[in-house]
């Protein structure tokens, strides 16, 4: 087969894993009864681009040294991490209906020694990249050429101490270490108050921010598959001596006509009405 | 006993972490812009691969520890015990005992001497902090002798941990032959009248007092507690047990530390009257030792009389 033919499946495939992942996203969030909906929709695509593709990982060896590192800094999506996990192999899918059971490993929040696969326990926002620096120094130390993938909200980077971490990769010239921010524009309860744009967190200045702070910055369309898997494979091969952030321009809620754009539905229970449109809209959605 | 012999532990932090940076190759010493003052630039001096800075920068400098922890290296974060024990104590909380990270918290400057610096750089709440955290050992060495041993035990512990480090140059009390045991409590005189308990450098002058009080003919047996978390329980039971009367001393708030530790224990095992000798729910401020240790009520004198009006109280 061509090279051409080749990537146009391995697009559909991608695009298929991501419409299964957002499916179970609803599926879990509506039989728990709780959860966050509208990060991890708009993280999804960006998940089964880099688990199924972009890193280097085995899920029979989830301990395996050389393996890629990834950090879920926006560990309230943590539904969205584990059904990419779940799809990917990590452990049986029918595990994620124990999502915030007595007992589950799947915890609201990540927790590193409860589920092999996490790479780091996070859930208390903007401390997700330090670790991530710390792998990347250590990955150098070491002589290992794996990469450290840290995702964060775009609201989540409003906290300082992204930006003692920004500043020391820079400074150690990370160049093994990728920064997604999935920028929904949407954070839990915005600026209500603030005049402007109102009830969202447009962050037109976001890329000169991290430039200032010495990152290569890639911008992309977070949830054009193809866009996302061109920009996050280029992210991997890294720029000498510099770290490198993708922020990714996305749709809180994206895929579920109702949840998208709307910060009401970062976490909140679906009836079974709700259940059945989103999953509706969700088989429908073409998925770009 | 007192010796002659006087180290700074802040020093002996230093030189120990050069020791054990030739025997573990794991180890790392990340700063935070005071190594100079922590005397973690001994080891920058030594073993310059060994020394990350961080700058000026907490949070992300405990971070940065856990990602390192994970990838195998015993990585020791230095900075002023005031910065760790409240400036990342989330990051603490989060990427370090929640997980259960090889992780060592070296806090430099703790209690109020602190060399005139005052209230934003003492720490008198530290203790009472780890403690209450779960999964966090707590270690608050008497002198120089004793710091290196305790460095030395928690290379040979996994698991995170707090080091209560001093400042000043302060007598040894500790033999250099000794071990150190992490949990365990160190009988560092033997009496029958009044048991005081202490922790960190503040037992030498619970020694001092021990002095005072034989002179008046009160025999005084002294525990000296290094580690706070786990503690010696048996061995705080046995000693209330040998005397009936129990006083407890600590360069830290008397809410929540040692004293805290000491009545909790007591109260469950073996109800005893006790003192507690420390701050009295109050920060400190900038000045010379003597004059703090006179004002907050840390010098020897203060435990002998803690010790006096309890023996006075139990027996009216």
């Amino acid at each position: 087969m061509a090279t051409v033919e080749v990537e146009n499946q391995q697009l559909q495939s991608l695009r298929d894993r991501a419409r299964d992942a957002r499916r179970l996203i609803v599926e879990t969030i509506f039989e728990a009864q709780a959860g966050h909906l509208g990060g991890p929709l708009s993280a999804a695509d960006m998940l089964v681009a880099l688990y199924f593709d972009v890193m280097r990982i085995d899920p029979q060896r989830p301990s395996w040294p050389d393996r890629d590192r990834f950090i879920l800094s926006k560990g309230h999506s943590s539904i969205g991490l584990y059904t990419v996990l779940a799809l990917r192999g990590f452990f049986p899918v029918a595990e994620l209906a124990t999502f915030d059971a007595i007992d589950s490993r799947l915890q609201g929040h990540p927790d590193m020694k409860a589920l092999p696969g996490l790479d780091m326990s996070t859930g208390s926002l903007g401390q997700g990249l330090s670790p991530g620096v710390g792998m990347a120094i250590g990955a150098k130390r070491r002589g290992l050429d794996f990469r450290t993938y840290v995702m964060l909200g775009d609201g989540e980077i409003q906290e300082g101490q992204v930006w003692e971490a920004a500043f020391v990769a820079a400074r150690y010239k990370l160049d093994n270490l990728v920064a997604i921010i999935d920028h929904n524009r949407l954070p839990q309860y915005s600026w209500p108050n603030a005049g402007g744009e109102g009830l969202t967190m447009h962050q037109p200045e976001i890329a000169a921010r991290w430039q200032a702070f010495g990152w290569r910055v890639l911008e992309v369309d977070g949830h054009d598959m193809a866009a996302v898997l061109q920009t996050l494979r280029h992210a991997h091969e890294g720029a000498p001596g510099t770290p490198t952030v993708v922020i990714a321009n996305t749709v809180k809620g994206k895929g579920v006509s109702f949840m998208e754009n709307h910060y009401a539905w970062h976490a909140k229970p679906l009836s079974q009405e709700q259940r059945d449109a989103a999953l509706a809209d969700i088989s429908a959605g073409g998925n770009s | 006993m007192i010796t002659s012999e006087t180290i700074a532990p802040r020093v002996a932090f230093g030189e120990t972490l050069v020791e054990l940076a030739d025997r573990y190759p794991d180890l790392l010493l990340l700063d935070g812009d005071l190594a100079n003052s922590t005397r973690a630039d001994i080891l920058n001096n030594a073993r310059p691969d060994r020394f990350l800075e961080m700058g000026i920068a907490e949070q992300n400098l405990v971070g940065v520890a856990a990602g390192l922890a994970t990838l195998g290296f015993v990585p020791w974060v230095s900075s002023f015990a005031a910065f760790i024990a409240s400036r990342d104590l989330d990051q603490v909380r989060v990427v370090v005992a929640q997980p259960r990270l090889n992780v060592k918290l070296a806090g430099g400057y703790s209690g109020i001497l602190t060399g005139s610096t005052g209230k934003t750089h003492q720490c008198v709440e530290d203790i009472a902090i780890f403690r209450a955290m779960p999964n966090m050992t707590v270690i608050a060495p008497a002198d120089g002798v004793e710091v290196r041993a305790a460095m030395t035990a928690l290379m040979e512990h996994d698991g995170p941990a707090y080091l209560r480090l001093t400042r000043d140059a302060s007598p040894v009390i500790t033999p250099r032959d000794r071990s150190f045991e992490i949990g365990r409590a160190y009988l560092l005189r033997e009496g029958s009248d009044v048991t005081l308990i202490s922790t960190g450098v503040q037992s030498v002058r619970t020694l001092e007092a021990a002095d005072l009080l034989a002179a008046e003919g009160i025999s005084a047996h002294v525990l000296h507690v290094p580690t706070l978390k786990p503690l010696d329980v048996d061995a705080i039971v046995a000693a209330a047990a040998r005397t009936g009367a129990v006083v407890t001393a600590e360069d830290h708030s008397i809410i929540g530390g040692l004293g805290g530790a000491v009545a909790e224990t007591l109260g469950e095992h073996r109800p005893t009257p006790l003192r507690r000798v420390g701050l009295r729910d109050v920060f400190g401020e900038s000045a010379p030792n003597a004059p703090l240790l006179e004002k907050y009520g840390l010098t020897p004198r203060h435990v002998a009389d803690a010790a006096r009006d309890l023996l006075a109280g139990s027996r009216a």
